[in-house]
């Protein structure tokens, strides 16, 4: 089923912040906002949740460090032990300090990588992907807030349209989107 | 938004709108390349195309080309390495250590800074892989299961832990550098007109579209990559510095290495970023963004860098009498007044001297002297390595062996043509990619742009009618306060 999409256009962040404070306030759910950059703030108005990405971060860090002590473990005390420069390695244990480089550096490699490709998944930007913001201009210097018909059942179109041309926009533009 | 005092210079010179950076950022990768682009990218390319021939004909006859010998069996590849990564440090370290610092001054230049790191990370890179005589076995320094060889790498040594050390730090410092530009590719992306370009920015950019969630995963992640990245920055060039310092050669053998080498890389990379900059914002017209007091607060960490890297010199020299090993003393005696005495003093002239002069306002605020300085540095630096690992190992324990290196013409081919390849790169870049983080730089605008802070910026024809805001609010406090 269609749906009626109202995307209003702003030409400043303080601008646009201020009005979704004044339509939120006033129980208008703001569905998203495209901008050029972030706009600090605008999060808990809208109600955009903290990213939990760090802890994921976290995670894969732990899950490279894991690896690389198995891994060093495995290789040099249990399959192929060699005395190299006298350097004890009768335990992982005893040849622990050798191998805290590497284990940090995979560490953080895990950790980076991980935490990178899940942010392009999640926000499904890929290689080859479409763009959807709605006016090519919201990557330069508009601001643009998208509100959904369908968000805002208590308001009819005109009452919204009247609430948004109080907030200082300098277009207003109706979609349908499937 | 941020309050920043009055008295502090503004980081965006004149009034400038979120438009304006757009264009002043899009305009010359739009426009036609002047011919200077040209002129220097044909240049760098026969040098760089020079280098790849020396290096295609050292590997079908052998490392013997170079002019290393029996006592010298390390001479300009790994100088060349190490000064690659050195100047391959400066980039993380703004992007990611200044990130954290919260310093606003990096977004002018943390784009290009991290492009000349990856790039300076590539050479380093072709050294290691071309002194293995047999590049396509260079895989062999992967952990690969054991029925490649008869053994697994070595993971007791620190050659093995520079293999993961450079590898981490040149992909890492790859995926910040382009998580960052994807939102900039998009803004390309919707202003080009031309359907090659168009399409190959909505490839470059994913899609990406400026949701408020998405730019509040961006800064995380790259919050959380600048916090990840930060320890990598010091630990490369630590783990660089241990490939000689584990070893037992005097002049080698030294615990001070790890801060040492770290101190002397941000030196040269923040040298090799003045070099850069100051051409490319004159050259793309970007005098508002990158301007005088950049240059001044990178001089100050070219400065500060520059002592710790003087202190080091100078306390090795008395460590290696007041240990009493005569060996190590010797080393350093042999540096100073032996046959290398010239690679010594030169390095001493570049590196403790000239730094020394940024303590005049008038010096570091000069670019001309910037300009200068920094290329004196990186040639202090390439000497730093030269003197540490040749003067070390030409004399050898035994006098019947005592040798001196003599480069080769491949060597200087290989050596200048990296140089040549580097260019090409950048080159490369500062004509297609946009060279400021221009969606980052709107952040500070209205915190630290010049119209903003002394009040001439018209102040927004909403505002004028409704009164308050909090961003204007912030700003009013701040004069009143």
């Amino acid at each position: 089923m269609a749906e009626k999409v109202i995307y209003a256009m702003y030409d400043d962040d303080d601008v646009l912040k201020d009005g979704a404070k004044k339509l939120v306030a006033k129980g208008v759910k703001v569905a998203d906002v495209f901008s050029p950059f972030p706009i600090h703030g605008i999060d808990p108005i809208i109600g955009v949740k903290q990213t939990r990405l760090g802890i994921m971060a976290f995670l894969y860090g732990l899950t490279g460090t894991a690896l690389a002590t198995l891994g060093m473990n495995y290789f040099m005390i249990h399959d192929w032990p060699m005395n190299i420069g006298g350097k004890p390695n009768d335990t992982y244990l005893d040849n622990v300090l050798s191998f805290i480089p590497i284990t940090f550096e995979f560490t953080v490699l895990c950790a980076a990588h991980g935490m990178a490709i899940t942010y392009l998944l999640l926000n499904k930007t890929l290689p080859g992907m479409p763009a959807t913001n709605p006016d090519p201009r919201t990557t330069d210097d508009k601001f643009v807030m998208e509100l959904r018909l369908s968000d805002n059942n208590q308001f009819s179109e005109v009452e919204l349209m009247s609430m948004l041309n109080e907030t200082g926009v300098i277009e207003v533009d109706q979609k349908d989107i499937h | 938004m941020h309050k920043e005092a009055a008295i502090r210079e503004p980081l965006i010179l004149g009034h400038k709108t979120y438009h304006e950076i757009t264009d002043d950022v899009c305009k010359p990768i739009e426009d036609k390349a002047p011919r200077m682009w040209y002129i220097l990218f044909g240049i760098a390319l026969i040098i760089g195309l020079y280098g790849v021939g020396c290096i295609f004909y050292l590997l079908g006859t052998g490392i013997g080309v170079w002019g290393l010998n029996k006592t010298i069996g390390w001479a300009w590849d790994i100088t060349n390495f190490v000064w690659w990564v050195g100047i391959g440090h400066a980039g993380t370290l703004i992007s990611a250590v200044l990130l954290l610092f919260r310093q606003k001054w990096r977004m002018a230049i943390n784009r290009s800074a991290e492009a000349m790191t990856i790039f300076a990370v590539f050479m380093a890179g072709l050294f290691p892989l071309i002194h293995m005589g047999r590049l396509w076995v260079g895989y062999w320094t992967l952990p690969l299961p054991n029925h490649f060889g008869s053994l697994w790498v070595n993971f007791n040594s620190p050659l093995l832990w520079d293999v993961f050390a450079i590898s981490t730090y040149l992909s890492v410092s790859l995926v910040f550098w382009y998580i960052g530009l994807i939102p900039d590719f998009a803004t390309i992306r919707d202003r080009v007109k031309k359907p090659i370009p168009k399409k190959m920015y909505s490839i470059l950019s994913f899609g990406w579209s400026g949701r408020a969630k998405h730019w509040n995963r961006f800064e995380l992640v790259s919050l959380v990559l600048a916090g990840v990245a930060t320890p990598l920055v010091f630990s490369v060039h630590s783990i660089v510095s241990f490939d000689f310092a584990t070893s037992v050669i005097p002049g080698w053998h030294t615990t001070i290495f790890p801060p040492y080498f770290v101190a002397g890389a941000v030196f040269s990379g923040f040298a090799m970023v003045q070099t850069l900059l100051l051409v490319m914002r004159k050259a793309m017209k970007l005098e508002a963004y990158i301007h005088t007091r950049h240059v001044e607060y990178m001089n100050i960490v070219i400065m500060v860098t520059g002592s710790i890297v003087g202190t080091a010199y100078i306390t090795e020299l008395f460590i290696s009498w007041y240990s009493g090993v005569e060996y190590e003393a010797y080393a350093f005696f042999n540096r100073a007044t032996g046959p290398y005495w010239w690679a010594y003093w030169s390095m001493m002239t570049c590196n403790v001297i000239s730094p020394q002069l940024m303590w005049f306002r008038k010096l570091r605020r000069s670019l001309l002297f910037t300009f200068i300085i920094s290329i004196v540095v990186n040639i202090g630096m390439w000497f730093e390595r030269y003197v540490i690992i040749v003067t070390s190992i030409h004399r050898d324990y035994l006098p019947s062996s005592w040798s001196m290196h003599y480069p080769s013409h491949i060597d200087l081919g290989v050596y200048v043509g990296t140089i040549g390849l580097f260019f090409v790169f950048f080159l490369l870049f500062a004509r297609f990619f946009p060279v400021l983080a221009l969606n980052e730089l709107k952040t500070i605008l209205k915190s630290s742009g010049e119209s903003y802070k002394n009040d001439t910026a018209p102040v927004h024809p909403y505002f004028a009618k409704h009164g308050h805001s909090h961003g204007h609010d912030d700003h009013d406090n701040t004069h009143n306060h």
